[in-house]
């Protein structure tokens, strides 16, 4: 128990099979609040699943997770996010047929209290609410420096923007984690650069972070800790001066030596 | 940006509907009339369906006809008050909806289009052999008039209107849900379920509501039309009547509650104008719908939106250059 003493978001003994394919074994980590946690590891070494699992997108077969002293094993993805855990995904979800406003209006569903006899007849709390979140949502685009293109439809968006409308769209839910799949695929270095100081700043606001990411120059400038993987197991974990030196984690990405 | 806001809209709605009945030549055209608008009751909720939540039924017709032949009994056989039989049909559908939309909705994927389309055919069939109860193919007949406040609506002019009230109803509701955290939901649901799940959205829930709540947007339709016609066969509610609907939603255009709309009555208003040609009506209708698909894949309301703006380019391009210093 001593181990978890100031853990906030923790799991214990993941376990995750595809068929024969074991995608995670036994894998259990502690992230602190309001600490940026990475996760890296050569291709499938199970970051991505570690993710699914996390958010419920995929069961474990044993071992769970907790957000502070709260199982979240079991439950539906859906249930999840009102814990306070959103996320983002490596290949974009975003919806493109709405525009960049209203995705991030999207993101902000749970903020909501409104019923049926609010919004049937758009009473006084249905305009509240609704001005509320076009406030907030506005907010989140700025702080990606999205504002500019708040009318665009999210499939009209370029890449790199459409990466950071995922994020707005996740923060407009206001998470205390927000887990970050790969932000960086695709981007060139400088909106990378941009993408880093957003993510520190997201970490200022006081929310969690924990981020899948390969790109290296990222992952040690931003990250106050990183739990490295490799074949579905935990080989690491540490600040990421140490993670650099340790002699597992570099035979893991150059190979034996 | 469309030219009017929501409650202009509906103004003119309004209008339309209030002066229409003056510019008809004869009854007969508002019989039409009267069957548009129940059509566009459910395309207004099937629209919600698949043109917002994405979700494909193939079985509206079925709600339909089941509304229509549960007050058709309850009011003709038993005796039952207009008002009562209609609440009960309405309640009625509501179950039954549910009942097939939590084991199919669950799954992802194409298994609503199944279960409805295999819940219409057997609600065809029960209409068909269940003659003791529905009165057989021969259908079921004496059904009373409906009443408001006492005094039985006789006039087909009186009808029109009910009917329409009930359109812009609907309309208005439909409308209001679309432009909540509601519809932001459905047409999330449609584009990215695992999205929509990952930002708190139940996706179970939401699904089965907004199916339930087309389906009763069917029935309320379906029992006016029973105490309409005052009398229900079941050829009226057969599969070709749902793909019918379905064929209303798509060339009306889906995600567009007018569109919706405007393809029930241009589809329920055709047939009747293209009577004229007599035994060539079904290959202009068919060429029609063909051309419409081919050039309009947004449907109608993509034809007005296209209209509107080379007007407005149009406009612009007279207006005098700005100057650019």
């Amino acid at each position: 128990m001593n181990a978890k003493a100031g853990a906030f978001l923790w799991g214990e003994d993941i376990t995750l099979h595809f068929g024969g394919v074991q995608a995670l074994e036994s894998v259990s980590f502690r992230v602190k609040e309001n600490d940026l946690q990475t996760i890296i590891g050569p291709n499938g070494a199970g970051k991505t699943s570690l993710l699914n699992v996390i958010t419920g997108v995929y069961w474990a077969d044993r071992g769970g997770v907790f957000l502070r002293e709260q199982p979240l094993t079991g439950l539906p993805a859906h249930a999840i996010a009102r814990s306070g855990i959103v996320r983002t995904f490596q290949n974009l979800e975003l919806f493109s047929t709405m525009t960049a406003l209203e995705n991030v209006l999207t993101g902000g569903h749970l903020l909501f209290h409104y019923g049926m006899r609010d919004w049937c007849f758009r009473t006084h709390r249905f305009r509240a609410e609704e001005a509320a979140l076009r406030e907030k949502a506005e907010a989140a685009l700025a702080f990606v420096g999205l504002s500019a293109t708040a009318d665009t439809l999210a499939g009209n968006l370029p890449f790199g923007s459409a990466r950071l409308l995922e994020i707005a769209r996740a923060l407009a839910a206001e998470p205390r984690v927000l887990l970050l799949d790969e932000p960086a695929a695709g981007l060139n270095i400088r909106e990378t650069v941009v993408l880093g100081d957003i993510i520190r700043r997201i970490v200022d606001r006081g929310i969690t972070v924990i981020m899948v990411e390969h790109d290296m120059d990222l992952v040690m400038r931003v990250s106050d800790r990183v739990l490295v993987l490799n074949y579905g197991k935990v080989i690491a974990e540490g600040t990421p001066a140490e993670v650099q030196r340790n002699p597992d984690v570099i035979a893991a990405y150059l190979g034996e030596v | 940006m469309r030219p009017a806001g929501p409650a202009a809209t509906l103004l003119i709605g309004a209008t339309v509907i209030a002066v229409l009945p003056v510019l008809l030549p004869n009854e007969y055209y508002l019989t039409v009339l009267i069957v548009a608008g129940l059509n566009g009751i459910i395309a207004l909720g099937l629209n919600l369906l698949m043109g917002y939540a994405g979700q494909i039924s193939l079985g509206h017709a079925a709600f339909y006809g089941l509304a229509a032949y549960t007050t058709g009994i309850l009011t003709a056989t038993y005796h039952w008050p207009v008002p009562a039989g209609m609440a009960a049909a309405v309640a009625l559908v509501l179950a039954v909806s549910a009942l097939i939309a939590v084991p199919t909705l669950r799954l992802k994927g194409h298994y609503l289009a199944m279960g409805t389309l295999g819940f219409g055919l057997i609600v065809y069939i029960v209409l068909n052999e269940a003659t003791g109860l529905t009165g057989g193919p021969s259908g079921l007949g004496g059904i009373p008039r409906l009443s408001l406040a006492g005094r039985p609506v006789t006039s087909d002019l009186a009808y029109y209107y009910v009917v329409w009230a009930a359109v812009l109803l609907c309309f208005a509701v439909a409308g209001n849900l679309v432009r909540s955290r509601l519809g932001r939901a459905l047409r999330a649901i449609h584009t990215s379920e695992t999205a929509a799940a990952a930002l708190g959205i139940d996706t179970e829930r939401t699904k089965i509501g907004v199916f339930v709540l087309s389906a009763c947007m069917a029935a309320v339709a379906g029992t006016l039309y029973a105490h309409y016609v005052r009398f229900v066969s079941p050829g009226t509610f057969g599969f070709a009547a749902s793909v019918q609907l379905v064929t209303m939603v798509v060339l009306g255009g889906m995600g567009s509650l007018w569109g919706g709309l405007a393809g029930a009555v241009v589809l329920t208003v055709l047939p009747e104008v293209l009577r004229a040609l007599e035994d060539y009506d079904i290959v202009v209708y068919g060429l029609l719908l063909i051309l419409c698909m081919m050039y309009l894949p947004g449907g109608l309301v993509e034809g007005v939106d296209r209209l509107w703006r080379l007007v407005t380019a149009r406009r612009l391009r007279l207006a005098p250059p700005e100057d650019p210093a």
